[in-house]
């Protein structure tokens, strides 16, 4: 069996399970956030009563990150509802919004709060709950009605995916991050190349890589239409989560025998920086091919691209150098934000590099990665042509229709900042 | 769910994302209280770019809340789409802003995975699959009939039928309405 087959048997109870079975499998940790979980807690009262509890308290976490920095009054509300029913049933890891416990993008919050752990099951109201399968577990972003069914029952039915296989052999050079990996893999696979399916990465360039990187990898998994991203856990996944959590685990690799959809290898020596053009992720450009193209603003941040790796891949371009254009630089979570100011490069800390190269820097959320109210930083409203780190550029995601949004390494958004135009970071790192 | 469906046609084309089924900005609504949740038909593929808006000819809104259509706000009573219809984000808001509008079936080539699910398991619609490209037979506006049972798609219009393809394991929580339907008739959870 893969990987992702074994953690689904042995959540099933079973032996074995094969590609195409539908099974219902035990749900380890549940995530929910702002937009979802107020509607998916609706559902659960009116299927299991107003006065139901939830199936364990210990692993039902939610996280707000969406709406937070607004004043729609509806995101207000809407942070209410959680609140209310954290304090009704006593939940344990509920992370609310302006308290200490705050942090910011779930996926990357799941991390650093030590809910990732090898062999699990993660279940997310969120598509990119994918993100969390860097950590060799199987997780999946399901609506409302999946979380209500599974906050009552702790189950959820699946149907057993094929996996596909991406090797990553070769040594990254430093002009590359894992986004240009996973934008190249989603350009010749396409946004449907892996509808239903797991899309399991391996190979030496793959475990070169901390867990941050290793996260962007999974986290675009849903861009490719994978049901989920999953990197089997080694020693670098151990020490994380050990460092964050004492929970039991287990480490599971696919079967030297297991079957496979397809494989796919990649020298990452031989990659070049890539953007995807608006407006959909599979729409593949080398940065060579787009240089040049004039930029309203610069966005670094998400859950893909607001990783402490990003911000310091960015600082070691933007150092010493203004932008020439408007750009945003958002922390995905508060301890991203944290490490801002202890993070140096020669002595100087990342957040005045930024500062002082003239970046706008936001508060840990989602922001204008999925566009949101009006008033929501660094959102767009008119014709703005972006080149940014986060994971989507469909029409009107990043909040104006008629923006277009290019997506981009750290690396490759940061040198395109000191220009104004799309530009090779090969060009500026020295 | 109804076992046979029959309106006009809306044709749309490959990868419309959930973004476009409805805006991200929208989904701070209630999907409970009345007021609020009627707003989620009425924008019910608003940011489909207009020139998709209605194939083939484009520049048709899917709804309109200030018609008067005895309060469904949109006409339209089956989507027509290409490959990979409603990919993007796992809102189960784009279903929901579907059926809120009136429209309870989706053929298309192909679906995002989450969105099918999001379909079936919230009982918002019927996401059927197509073997074949169905949006260069059928016009926006077309009387299409849908039969869910046998899988087919009748267009009145042009007197043509198409076969299409069977909703397989998933068609027993179809048939329930949801999934928690279909959990209490296989008793894991209580009636
Ligand atoms: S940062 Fe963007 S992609 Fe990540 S969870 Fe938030 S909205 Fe989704």
């Amino acid at each position: 069996m893969t990987l992702t087959e074994k953690i689904i048997a042995r959540h099933a109870g079973r032996d074995r399970v094969a590609p195409g079975e539908h099974v219902w499998i035990d749900i380890d940790v549940l995530m929910t956030h702002d937009v979802c979980g107020p509607p998916t807690i609706d559902i659960f009262k009116r299927e299991f009563g107003e006065a139901a509890r939830v199936w364990d308290k210990e692993k039902l976490v939610i996280m707000p990150d969406h709406y937070i920095f607004t004043a729609n009054k509806h995101a207000h509300r809407n942070l209410e509802v959680l609140r209310a029913f954290a304090s009704d049933q006593k939940l344990p890891h509920f992370y609310d919004a302006f308290s200490d416990r705050y942090k910011g993008v779930c996926h990357v919050g799941l991390a650093e709060e030590g809910f990732n752990r090898p062999g699990s099951t993660l279940i997310g109201t969120d598509s990119h709950t994918c993100t969390s399968g860097a950590f060799g577990l199987f997780s999946t972003g399901v609506g409302n009605t999946d979380a209500a069914l599974i906050m009552g029952t702790g189950k959820l039915w699946v149907r057993v995916p094929e996996t596909m296989r991406f090797v990553f052999e070769g040594t990254l050079p430093p002009y590359l991050m894992a986004k240009d990996l996973i934008l190249s893999v989603i350009g010749d696979i396409g946004v449907d190349g892996a509808t239903y399916r797991a899309m399991e990465f391996d190979g030496h360039a793959v475990y070169d890589l901390g867990m941050p990187e290793r996260m962007t990898l999974t986290n675009m998994a849903i861009e490719a239409g994978g049901k989920n991203g999953i990197i089997a856990a080694d020693d670098v996944t151990v020490a994380y989560v050990k460092e964050r959590t004492d929970a039991a685990f287990e480490v599971l690799h696919s079967a030297p025998d297991a079957r496979f959809h397809s494989e796919y290898r990649y020298d990452v020596s031989e990659m070049e920086p890539v953007v995807a053009k608006p407006h959909s992720p599979d729409n593949r450009a080398t940065v060579s091919e787009v240089a040049g193209t004039r930029l309203d603003r610069c966005y670094i941040g998400s859950c893909t691209g607001g990783k402490l790796e990003d911000f310091v891949a960015a600082a070691s371009i933007l150092r010493g150098n203004e932008v020439r254009v408007d750009t945003y630089v958002v922390p995905a979570s508060t301890e991203v934000d944290r490490a801002l100011d202890t993070q140096q490069i020669d002595g100087v800390t990342l957040r005045e590099i930024f500062e002082r190269s003239g970046c706008k820097i936001g508060q840990s959320s989602c922001a204008a990665c999925l566009g949101g109210p009006p008033d929501t930083f660094g959102r767009t409203h008119g014709t703005e042509v972006v080149i940014s780190t986060t994971n989507r550029n469909f029409p009107g995601r990043m909040g104006s229709k008629s923006s277009s949004v290019f997506l981009a390494s750290a690396l490759t958004v940061a040198a395109s900042a000191l220009h104004g135009v799309i530009s090779d970071p090969r060009e500026v790192l020295v | 769910m109804d076992k046979t469906v029959r309106g006009p046609a809306y044709v749309v084309g490959d990868s419309v994302d959930t973004d476009q089924i409805i805006p991200a900005e929208h989904l701070v609504y209630s999907m409970t209280e009345p007021d609020e949740r009627r707003l989620y038909g009425c924008y019910a593929m608003s940011a489909v770019p207009p020139a998709g808006q209605g194939l083939p000819t484009g520049n048709t809104p899917f709804a309109d809340c200030d018609a008067d259509r005895e309060g469904l706000p949109s006409r339209f009573k089956v989507i027509v789409a290409g490959g990979n219809f409603g990919c993007g984000s796992s809102r189960e808001h784009a279903p929901f802003a579907i059926s809120e509008a009136g429209c309870r079936v989706v053929v298309a080539e192909s679906f995002a995975r989450i969105f099918f699910r999001n379909a079936v398991d919230g009982g918002f619609l019927v996401p059927i699959e197509s073997p074949q490209r169905l949006i260069d037979r059928i016009r926006t506006g077309d009387d299409v009939e849908v039969d869910v049972d046998s899988a087919t798609l009748t267009n009145h219009t042009t007197e043509e039928t198409f076969l299409l393809k069977p909703l397989g394991e998933v068609a027993e929580i179809v048939r329930a309405g949801s999934v928690f339907e279909y959990a209490r008739q296989k008793g894991l959870i209580p009636s």
